[in-house]
């Protein structure tokens, strides 16, 4: 680099200097309701995950055989699967429910030059919900 | 150099995960988690349930229904570590743990739907 250039380089400290940051506790959001619903927002991903290897358990279990399938159902039966399964359908809703009432917020749809209002863009993620579970239900309930 | 991300493709899996997961997984739980075991509904049986997965379009819809919200729960998890736990300086670890779980997740659903 030449030395004579007319605009040299800033000099930079080597050590960047230290700023006063208050240290937060792990369990920040306890404080308040609406931290606490976003931490549960967050965790109910474990929810969905949960549902996936569950999802994967059981299509296992269909490959092996109607007498594994009927175990597998045994097993699903016992009190502790079942808390866990009804705690895990809980938080499944509830991602349903923020999930649309975000839905909202990242899509601002405009007509007319006015801001459509909240609930008419969450209203048909909520119908499209219904006809998916009803179709689903359908489905499989047919005889 | 412009620095490149990948952050615009992880958000749209999650997102692409998000919907699917809100759309369909509460009834999907609610039957084969609580309703079909405990006899409040009465389950296809095992023969009608195995020609039900075998169907092309269901094992599309399955795989689907596994794999995007892996990647859903892979991205939502990592910022939950970050930000719940704080635990930042595990950035990479945390990366690879989520991502290469959710991408293990979607070889066995596609697996699995494959040899079914």
């Amino acid at each position: 680099m030449n030395p004579e250039s007319p605009n040299p380089l800033p000099h930079y400290t080597e050590y960047h200097p230290r700023w006063y940051r208050r240290p937060v506790s792990t369990y920040w959001w306890l404080g308040s309701w609406p931290y606490v619903r976003f931490i549960l927002r967050e965790l109910s991903s474990l929810a969905v995950a949960y549902f996936v290897g569950l999802t994967l358990m059981q299509i296992y279990g269909l490959s092996q055989g109607a007498q594994a399938y009927a175990e597998l159902q045994e097993w699903l039966r016992q009190p502790a699967v079942l808390g866990l399964n009804s705690l895990a359908f809980l938080f499944a809703v509830f991602h349903t429910y923020t999930w649309f009432n975000a839905a909202p917020k990242a899509m601002a749809v405009r007509m007319g030059g006015k801001r459509v209002p909240e609930w008419a863009v969450a209203a048909p993620h909520y119908a499209a919900w219904m006809a998916a579970s009803a179709f689903v239900l359908w489905f499989l309930l047919r005889r | 150099m412009p620095r490149t991300s990948n952050d615009a493709f992880f958000w749209g899996l999650f997102s692409a995960g998000g919907t699917v997961a809100a759309l369909l997984i509460p009834v999907h739980l609610f039957l084969f988690a609580l309703a079909f075991p405990m006899g409040w509904l009465q389950e296809p049986t095992y023969g009608t349930l195995m020609d039900i997965v075998r169907l092309p379009l269901v094992r599309v819809y399955l795989f689907a229904l596994c794999s995007l919200p892996l990647f859903h729960w892979a991205h939502r998890f990592r910022f939950t570590l970050y930000d719940g736990l704080q635990i930042k300086h595990l950035n990479e670890v945390i990366f690879a743990g989520c991502y290469g779980s959710a991408i293990v997740g979607t070889a066995v659903a596609g697996y699995l739907l494959w040899t079914i």
